[in-house]
């Protein structure tokens, strides 16, 4: 997968297609006028896509020869995380589309990703994978480790800065984390696996023209055959957990609202001591 | 017995909750047994891990600490070799996560992670979808390889502790040329509250409270709460990001939540919908965040919190 110094930057960006049901319009709040509706790319994917644009560019844009492509598995409707990709400004996508990866569990999830990114490398290799932090997703952060394994690259995850520098003609990912206690500098040769989270940048919206130019982007829809993956090694075949049974948690009911009149913190209080909370 | 693997990246006296939480599991479906991230443990810790049921420690032979994952997922692996566990247990943080996602790529192993209780024959229950559901889960493959939770089982000393046997086990040779290290590590500001995800009391504050936390903080330390925040605040500059509760901050599960001058946003109840008992306050009553609330008060954070401040510190007086 390596690349040298000199060569174009290439960069996969993992996107993921999120039901519009997903958002919850009531709940909004004027910080959240983005029409949701449209909204069909993961809304953590679009920092990993603005961090992989502006690396880069960064590296001197198109003209250099520098590449981000946008990938993502699933079935049909799928294909809009990569198309919206493409109209914010991915260069190519890839979309995964096979019946036999449903129920595909993170270790066959991560064997076909990682099957996807090795073909997209071809001979050019690829020199960055990029993922959102998707933190509300059960097995996220499986995944994305589990394809760094996979193609044995180190990961750097939940990372709010990334740069590329040089180590004479190693490139080195460069970049900083916000942990609880500490603040740390992470540094990895290329090839990498780098997450990224919502306090890197702000991400860019389509306009008129570059939604015109997508059309024109390349957009391949690739099977499991084609990528020479078995369809027993995925899907619910293919799966090393089962799910016995899921059930919603009991929806919080509401429960004494009070209105200030004066002792409400008086009365606060008293709950706190009813609960033995205190 | 067979035994049951718990990894411990670099215990400390005392014993953190959530390692003497793992312990504890562990000692309960087999004979525990530690690994560590640190080719040597500090004075005490043999002993404090022993007092938790610990039967032996498993030691790399080299310096893993400034690594991230990659490197001890190929020590826990070669540990999982020589130990042949029946399961191996880590804890739920997100390096802790990536470290069993590897682990399992490289033994062949079903990994489960947020898990909330470890049953018969290693069954898990998970929360998914940000606490929206529960769901038992099961590794049919390998290992069973889970990351659990804090808070998840109350800690049990052993009947009677052992000083557990100390073994060193060979790091695979390849894995730290191409890994990721810590090149540099700048610590925040110590804080005397407990940390947020494991606190029991969170008292958290959003925009409502327009630049000044210390409302806040009064009522935090009179319950011996940590501080969080909404994501507005912490964007605004006046509390430090690792204060930042939801989807994209800290996930927090305490007994109890204070939410103040929050408006509830969906991303916000990500991180602290599962909390055991929710009190909101906020001057708006179409606030979203009163529909989950056990407790709501309609009206101004900066009287209202001050009062109970002051009332919690009289009662215990
Ligand atoms: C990708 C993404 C990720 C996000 N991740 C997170 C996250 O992890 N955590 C998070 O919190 N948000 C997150 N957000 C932001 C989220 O959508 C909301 O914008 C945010 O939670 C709102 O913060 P708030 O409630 O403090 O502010 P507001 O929504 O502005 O609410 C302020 C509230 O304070 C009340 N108020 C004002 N003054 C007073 C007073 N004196 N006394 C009492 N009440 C008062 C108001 O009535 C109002 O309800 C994310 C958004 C995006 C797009």
């Amino acid at each position: 997968m390596h690349t040298a110094a000199e060569a174009p930057l290439n960069i996969v960006v993992l996107v993921k297609h999120v039901p519009d049901t997903q958002f919850d319009r009531s709940l909004t709040d004027e910080n959240f006028t983005v029409d949701r509706s449209e909204s069909i790319l993961s809304e953590l994917d679009e920092y990993a896509l603005e961090a992989a644009l502006q690396l880069v560019e960064a590296a001197g844009g198109k003209s250099s020869g520098g590449k981000v492509t946008a990938v993502t598995m699933g079935p049909d409707q799928a294909v809009n995380a990569v198309k919206k990709a493409l109209q914010i400004g991915a260069h190519e996508g890839f979309h995964l589309n096979d019946a036999a990866l449903a129920g595909s569990d993170a270790a066959g999830t991560s064997l076909a990703l990682a099957a996807l990114i090795r073909y997209i490398a071809g001979d050019d290799g690829v020199d960055l994978v990029i993922t959102g932090m998707a933190s509300t997703d059960g097995e996220t952060s499986l995944v994305p480790a589990q394809v760094a394994e996979r193609l044995d690259l180190p990961q750097v995850t939940f990372v709010s800065s990334a740069e590329i520098t040089y180590d004479g003609d190693a490139p080195v990912l460069r970049a900083r984390r916000e942990g609880a206690t500490h603040t740390d500098v992470l540094e990895a040769p290329l090839p990498a696996l780098v997450s990224v989270t919502d306090q890197i940048n702000e991400p860019r919206y389509p306009d008129f023209r570059s939604i015109i130019a997508a059309k024109k982007k390349p957009l391949h829809v690739v099977t499991l055959a084609d990528l020479g993956v078995d369809a027993s090694a995925v899907g619910f075949a293919g799966a090393w957990t089962t799910v016995d049974s899921a059930q919603p948690r009991a929806p919080r009911e509401q429960g004494v609202i009070i209105m200030d009149e004066g002792d409400a913190g008086i009365q606060l209080v008293d709950f706190l001591e009813s609960q033995k909370l205190l | 017995m067979a035994s049951v693997l718990v990894y411990l990246d670099h215990p400390v006296v005392p014993l953190s909750k959530p390692d003497r939480e793992l312990l504890t599991i562990a000692a309960a479906h087999g004979d525990a047994v530690v690994a560590v991230g640190v080719p040597s443990v500090e004075n005490g810790v043999a002993e404090a891990l022993g007092e938790f049921g610990a039967l032996a420690i498993c030691l790399p032979t080299r310096e893993l600490d400034q690594f991230l994952v990659a490197p001890k997922a190929a020590f826990l692996a070669t540990v999982v070799q020589e130990v042949s566990p029946s399961a191996v247990l880590l804890d739920n943080g997100f390096e802790s996560k990536e470290i069993a996602a590897r682990l399992g790529i490289k033994i062949f192993s079903g990994v489960i992670s947020d898990v909330v209780s470890v049953g018969e024959g290693f069954t898990a229950t998970k929360s998914d979808l940000a606490g929206s559901y529960l769901a038992t889960a099961k590794v049919t493959h390998g290992t069973p390889v889970l990351t659990i939770k804090p808070n998840s089982v109350e800690p049990q000393p052993a009947a009677d502790p052992e000083l557990p046997e100390q073994v060193r086990i060979q790091c695979p040779e390849t894995g730290t040329v191409k890994a990721a290290r810590i090149t540099r590590r700048d610590n925040n500001k110590p804080s005397t509250r407990p940390s947020l995800t494991e606190a029991s009391v969170v008292v958290a504050g959003g925009r409502g409270v327009n630049g000044d936390f210390s409302v806040i903080e009064a009522l935090a330390d009179a319950l011996g709460g940590a501080v969080g925040a909404s994501r507005e605040a912490t964007d605004a500059g006046w509390i430090e990001h690792s204060a930042q509760v939801g989807q994209t901050g800290q996930v927090v599960s305490p007994q109890l939540y204070i939410s103040a001058g929050i408006s509830g946003a969906i991303q916000q109840k990500a991180g602290m919908q599962t909390s055991k008992v929710i009190v909101a306050v906020n001057k708006d009553a179409d606030s979203p965040v009163f529909e989950i609330a056990d407790f709501g008060v309609v009206g101004d954070l900066f009287t209202v919190l001050p009062q109970a401040t002051e009332e919690i510190k009289k009662r215990r007086s």
